[in-house]
């Protein structure tokens, strides 16, 4: 199974930066959801992000909530979200990220929710409620499951707390760019920058920004201060929304702007 | 963080990573100024004189003698706002003025903490937004008005059913965008830490008062004390008086809704599990896989599938019950003490009071219950209007 590590150093022999992709799986419906994950991964996605739908998602803004909601409603379920990952990884063996929220897993029961996501392909679940104070619910039983670990880090984050979540990080450290939930915006954080170099400064660990980049300009301008990898979720989430129905479409328009977003990193 | 916010394993802060430094600041500001003698002073003053504090404990003879035994209300339904959230934004908007915050927003569900909110938003001239979901908007209309004639943005919130979860939900990521100057004035004793705890001591003066006023009046203390559960706060306000008497009786009614064995309700305690929503381990209503439940109530403020997290500790160790009532039981008592008291009971409130007509006959003519009359029901009476029409005589 292809590593974050292995995915990250080849990159950076290149001189370039990963693309990351977020997908709430089984948005709007499981097949279409398989047919544009494999559309991004032809168009040059490293690593992918998928998020299991939730019924409440706090840090999440309308654009991803609607997702989740349209998976839920096609039916969506952690089973089916195990099958969805074991389809992408025969597709392609590329790193898989989950962005989780608590109470999924935790009514799974933490330990099982593990072994079989990483059973299934997954090298790292990040929980987007659980804080770093009370990562050792998890940490256990995601380093004996075989997974690497990723924390969140804000603009508003301290650095001694910066500090802790990198000692504690085996993946990479998910930069939120922006105060807020995850949504598209059209200018990028002027704090974004200096984090990156705040962070650099810190640890050793890959560095990825997520949080309103919805441009090529965004994802440049974000790979020359310093980012491993650039996450885009909101941007690519609303063209399916956009195209509701039209699965071709969909999937011209993501493959369209990934690629100009690979071209520019 | 300071402290863990846990009750038993209950509670903790499950938020998004942005929010740990305002809960952090929150939580600092909270144990600087709780017992600070200015702080404390200027709260007597207003919760005196702008609240209304003191509130009655009234003996409610006609209602106690259709019932069989002796029931007293704590009349916070008296205080200004028209319910005991006031107790809450009072302190809380206190705190925001010593933190040098000048943005409010809250949550709501029937429409009374947001209008304790807005009513404390113009009192120390803070701008404040409201969150609160369509149906309840549309249920709550009269609150919505007097919010709006309190200087307030009354926010509509579309997601899931529209109701207090929902609102929660927005209200929660609004403030992950704007953590700098804005103070979230949560409503009930739920939510992330270091909320349970805030809520809760700003609602103990319930219970510290009730306890010294029954003293008082029948020279013992109650053998039970009921109030309504949604989130929880009126309920840990006044239970929290009486915690360390163990001869007195807790018990939290809950919203049965329109059918307990069907599913159309909102009783977490009565038929939840373990879960974590908005910020806290709880119990919680919930399918097998942990995505949240639609609940339903007649009334808005209990219409939420958590739970604060003391609650669910109380249940555990057995020092409170819940129960729930169903809403056409509601329905009748709402009818039942305006009749015989001419007090028209909030429909949170009166899901207590059904718990004491259900106890008809069935306990000793000489026990002592209080409920906590946590609202009043002027609000209510167009959605009491719509099932139970009024007949021309």
């Amino acid at each position: 199974m292809k590593t974050y590590k292995q995915v990250f150093s080849e990159l950076k022999e290149q001189n370039s930066t990963a693309l990351i992709p977020f997908f709430v799986i089984g948005d709007p419906d499981f097949d279409t959801s398989l047919a544009v994950i494999k559309a991004s991964i032809d168009a040059g996605a490293d690593v992918l992000e998928l998020g299991i739908p939730f019924s409440d998602p706090i840090a999440d803004g309308p654009t991803i909530q609607k997702a989740d909601i349209r998976a839920l409603r096609a039916g969506m379920n952690i089973a089916k979200a195990l099958e969805l990952i074991r389809q992408v990884k025969q597709y392609k063996d590329i790193p898989i990220g989950l962005l989780m929220y608590y109470n999924l897993v935790y009514q799974y029961g933490v330990e099982k929710f593990f072994n079989d996501f990483h059973e299934a392909g997954v090298n790292s679940v990040l929980i987007a409620d659980l804080s770093i104070d009370d990562a050792e619910e998890v940490t256990g039983p995601a380093a004996s499951a075989g997974l690497d670990t990723v924390f969140m880090v804000t603009p508003v984050t301290a650095p001694e707390r910066m500090k802790l979540a990198a000692s504690k990080t085996t993946g990479f450290i998910y930069t939120v760019s922006v105060l807020g939930v995850t949504g598209s915006r059209d200018k990028l954080s002027d704090m974004v920058e200096g984090l990156i170099g705040k962070l650099k400064g810190l640890t050793d660990v890959p560095v990825c920004v997520g949080f309103g980049i919805s441009t090529p300009e965004h994802a440049a301008a974000v790979a020359k201060a310093g980012a491993d990898g650039v996450i885009i979720g909101s941007k690519i989430v609303g063209l399916i929304e956009k195209n509701l129905g039209d699965t071709e479409k969909i999937i011209a328009e993501i493959s369209s702007l990934l690629s100009d977003i690979k071209k520019a990193l | 963080m300071k402290h863990r916010g846990r009750f038993g394993d209950y509670g903790g802060f499950y938020v998004p990573e942005v929010l740990i430094p305002v809960l952090e600041e929150l939580e600092d500001a909270f144990y600087r100024f709780y017992e600070d003698p200015q702080f404390v002073a200027e709260l007597a003053d207003l919760s005196k004189n702008y609240a209304g504090r003191p509130s009655p404990l009234y003996y409610a003879k006609r209602f106690s003698e259709h019932v069989g035994f002796n029931v007293y209300l704590k009349r916070e339904d008296l205080l200004h706002g028209g319910a005991h959230k006031v107790n809450n934004t009072l302190g809380q908007g206190l705190l925001a003025k010593y933190m040098g915050k000048t943005k409010l927003i809250a949550e709501t569900g029937a429409g009374q903490h947001g209008l304790a909110t807005a009513m404390i938003g113009a009192l120390f001239g803070m701008e404040t937004k409201i969150f609160m979901g369509f149906t309840d908007i549309e249920r709550q209309s009269v609150n919505v008005h007097k919010m709006k004639l309190c200087g307030a943005q009354v926010i509509g919130v579309e997601g899931g059913t529209g109701t207090l979860k929902d609102a929660i939900n927005d209200a929660l990521r609004y403030w992950t965008a704007h953590v700098t100057d804005t103070f979230y004035l949560f409503g009930s004793a739920c939510g992330p830490h270091p909320y349970p705890t805030i809520v809760k001591h700003f609602q103990s003066c319930i219970g510290k008062e009730t306890r010294q006023q029954c003293i008082e009046r029948i020279g013992r203390l109650p053998d039970m004390v009921v109030a309504c559960v949604g989130g929880g706060s009126n309920a840990i306000g006044i239970f929290s008086g009486f915690y360390d008497d163990k001869n007195v009786r807790l018990i939290g009614v809950e919203a049965g809704g329109r059918s307990l064995s069907e599913g159309k309700h909102a009783a977490t305690l009565v038929a939840g599990r373990v879960g974590i929503l908005h910020g806290a381990k709880a119990y919680l209503l919930q399918d097998a896989e942990g995505q949240v439940d639609e609940t339903e109530s007649v009334s808005a403020g209990l219409d939420y599938p958590a739970v604060g997290p003391e609650h669910c500790l109380l249940k555990d160790t057995g020092r409170a019950e819940y129960v729930a009532a169903e809403d056409e039981d509601v329905l009748d008592v709402f009818e039942l003490l305006s009749k015989t008291e001419g007090i028209l009971p909030a429909l949170e409130s009166a899901h207590a009071l059904a718990y004491l007509v259900s106890l008809k006959g069935k306990i000793d003519p000489q026990q002592v219950a209080i409920v906590n009359l946590s609202g009043r029901g002027d609000k209510d009476v167009s959605i009491v209007e719509k099932h139970r029409p009024l007949m021309n005589d």
